[in-house]
């Protein structure tokens, strides 16, 4: 039970992290009432590749992130970690963080994170697909000397 | 005698409100929108970004904007921005394997598992200019096929495609890179030292100026410290990238970067250390920044030669103090650059000292002169 | 984790961390002197000041050794939310905090290296009083002599043996800090 609610929750808060920021003010346009724990900052996380993409770590270069730690009237707690420096991002997706784990859950669901995820999935599958028109068949040619 | 320089306030003032004129240029012209910069000049966008060493296209974008299109330049103002940044955190390596992938093509293998797949690319093309870019036209939109053949709607992940070197792993014809836990060492928080691990090396060659690491590659097709490469596979796409959180105990997939990585398969004869086999050279670069991951990855191998017991040929590309000591271009613009700055006390003690020589040189001279 | 262990951070970071640092920077650059400081409420048994020291010096990249009583889990878990500091034991630690007696031996934390003095431990001690009656102190920043009640002398004259290597200290006590660098001359009482 424990580790579904992990796994249900770092779906949530990526699909929240990579959310377009303008697209979930509008999903979400008002906050209900919450305390900061720590408000919103941005900084930046060392991205790492792998040597031959499977051997040792290496330092790649840093990304900006903000993040941001919120408490709902009720106590609940949430946390948002997102790309970029939109501190309202953060924000917001702190605040449906913790709405996640309250009674509102199944509402914000429908309202919030069912829209981000179907536009994500479509703009993935669009783009796949312009990929997938780029890909080669190839054909061999017969040779004079071996015909 | 000591010259104390002060002022040039005013000229220094006016110089800069004349730059933010000349920068904005012609007012009768439209000016440039960040999110024009962003989308339109991607791939300026994205060198700005590899060799600032910070992920973000908008701050890039406005970087290029601010530095009226001087890339390095703009490197300089994204470099000195992330140093105000607090660290939050280390990622988890990104898993180039589940990359969402624009481009994927392989020099060694025609008929590779998941196909070739060209991508948004500029071979093939004709290298004319299209005038029709200058008449402002609409660009044409690209075929995409239908959707089921793409993959179904609702796919949560892009499928896993393995790399090409692990069929050649199976068959034990190439070396391997085993996994390690070990922390990287990190260029941009401990000065530089010595001999430089392969980590610390791959950290500076991506962060490194384009021009420079694509000519020391050149320089090794060309013969000097030769490594034989074929671009096994280059592949371009999106990759999430995961950070343990702190006060969550788990790790969360916190954003998506866009990263092109080559690995190139080198043929190698072997060495009183190594067997015949094929070895590798790798480069993993933010963004679509094709032609600098294939540089990185020639000079990834040839900076090897040690490690698998080859000769050292004194070729610079081997020379990990002539590359990293030199590759990085805010650095090297820093220190050449400077040299126009005042060094009015410098060049008077200069002048002093030529002057002296002259003076005993001629004095000698004469004494010669008249001794003769 | 606990709601509590979330919040006592500074509410507005850039300020807050900014005037902490000038205040840790005055008491660095004239040894002996003390300052008040605000904005952190860490967990007990940290004092204001020693939260304030660590919010401001550390981050996810400066390796820190709690010592006796000041390793307790909520201590632990606030720095984990605030700061994310690895925590390390006594050799590896560039900061290391507890009471005196806790961190002694002091010779085991890290001094430098002859190209990288720098690379050296700061120890950040708990103090029960922190008055300007002690030891005479002399050196860089102090302009005739100035005295501060330090819990030993011979550990810090045999530190400020080794300059240009050594360790750097700040005391803490409730609200209130000073610091002594290695650069300091400490006279016997």
């Amino acid at each position: 039970m424990m580790k579904d609610q992990t796994t249900a929750r770092k779906g949530w808060m990526s699909l929240l992290a990579k959310a377009p920021p303008e697209r979930l003010a509008a999903l979400m346009p008002d906050l209900p009432p919450h305390v900061l724990l720590r408000s919103p900052e941005t900084g930046a996380v060392m991205v790492r590749g792998r040597i031959g993409a499977s051997g040792g770590a290496f330092n790649l270069g840093e990304m900006t992130m903000t993040r941001c730690s919120v408490r709902m009237d009720c106590g609940t707690v949430g946390h948002a970690w997102v790309q970029g420096r939109d501190k309202a991002h953060a924000r917001r997706a702190a605040v449906a963080d913790a709405l996640m784990q309250t009674d509102a859950a199944a509402d914000l669901q429908t309202a919030v994170l069912m829209p981000l995820s179907a536009e994500a999935d479509r703009a993935r599958t669009a783009r796949a697909a312009k990929a997938a028109a780029t890909k080669v068949d190839f054909f061999t040619m017969v040779r004079g000397e071996d015909a | 005698m000591y010259v104390a320089v002060k002022g040039g306030e005013r000229a220094i003032e006016n110089a800069h409100q004349w730059l933010a004129e000349e920068r904005r240029g012609d007012l009768s012209i439209p000016e440039l929108t960040i999110p024009q910069i962003r989308e339109q000049m991607k791939l300026a966008v994205n060198r700005v970004m590899a060799e600032g060493s910070l992920y973000d296209p908008d701050l890039a974008a406005l970087a290029i904007k601010q530095a009226r299109g001087d890339l390095i330049e703009a490197v300089f103002l994204i470099r000195a921005y992330r140093t105000t940044l607090p660290r939050f955190a280390l990622s988890n390596p990104v898993d180039t394997g589940a990359m969402a992938m624009d481009r994927r093509i392989s020099a060694t293998f025609k008929d590779l598992p998941g196909g070739q797949v060209l991508g948004p690319t500029f071979d093939y093309t004709h290298r004319l200019l299209d005038f029709a870019l200058m008449a402002e036209g609409e660009a044409p939109f690209a075929a995409a096929l239908p959707s089921t053949q793409a993959g179904a709607e609702g796919d949560d992940a892009p499928p896993h495609v393995p790399h090409v070197t692990t069929f050649l792993d199976r068959d034990g014809l190439i070396e391997t890179d085993p996994a390690t836990d070990t922390t990287p060492p990190d260029l941009t928080r401990e000065p530089l030292e010595l001999p430089a691990d392969r980590a610390l090396r791959l950290q500076g060659i991506t962060r490194g100026d384009e021009g420079f690491i694509l000519s020391l590659a050149y320089s090794t097709q060309r013969g000097y410290g030769r490594t034989h490469a074929f671009v096994g596979e280059l592949r371009i796409g999106r990759v999430a990238v995961e950070v343990d959180i702190p006060e969550l105990g788990f790790a969360v997939e916190v954003g998506e970067v866009e990263l092109t990585e080559c690995e190139t398969v080198n043929q190698f004869k072997g060495s009183k250390t190594e067997p015949p086999q094929f070895t590798r050279g790798y480069g993993l670069v933010f963004g679509q920044s094709e032609r600098k991951s294939i540089a990185m990855s020639l000079v990834d191998r040839s900076l090897r030669w040690q490690e698998l017991g080859e000769d050292f040929t004194g070729a610079p590309a081997q020379d990990e103090e002539f590359v990293l000591y030199h590759c990085d271009n805010i650095q090297a613009t820093g220190f050449l650059e400077h040299i126009k700055l005042p060094h009015y006390v410098d060049f008077q003690a200069e002048l002093e000292l030529v002057r002296r020589l002259r003076a005993e040189a001629q004095a000698q001279a004469q004494q010669q002169e008249a001794a003769e | 984790m606990s709601a509590h262990t979330l919040s006592g951070g500074f509410a507005d970071a850039p300020i807050q961390s900014a005037r902490a640092f000038r205040a840790l920077l005055e008491a660095m650059a004239r040894p002996g002197t003390i300052h008040a400081v605000t904005g952190a409420q860490p967990p007990a048994p940290l004092s204001v000041a020693a939260g304030v020291a660590l919010l401001t010096l550390c981050d996810g990249t400066t390796p820190l050794h709690l010592a006796g009583t000041s390793d307790r889990p909520e201590v632990r878990d606030w720095l984990a939310f605030h700061i994310g500091a690895p925590l390390v034991g006594p050799q590896e630690a560039a900061l290391a905090l507890g009471r005196w007696e806790d961190l002694a031996p002091v010779n085991r934390f890290r001094i430098g290296l002859p190209d990288y003095p720098d690379r050296s431990a700061t120890l950040i001690v708990e103090m029960d009083r922190l008055t300007n009656h002690g030891p005479a102190l002399t050196g860089p920043g102090i302009e005739t002599a100035t005295w501060l009640n330090l819990p030993e002398t011979a550990a810090f004259q045999a530190n400020r043996a080794l300059f240009p290597l050594g360790f750097d200290t700040i005391f803490t006590c409730g609200d209130r800090i000073a610091a002594l660098p290695r650069s300091t001359r400490v006279e016997a009482v």
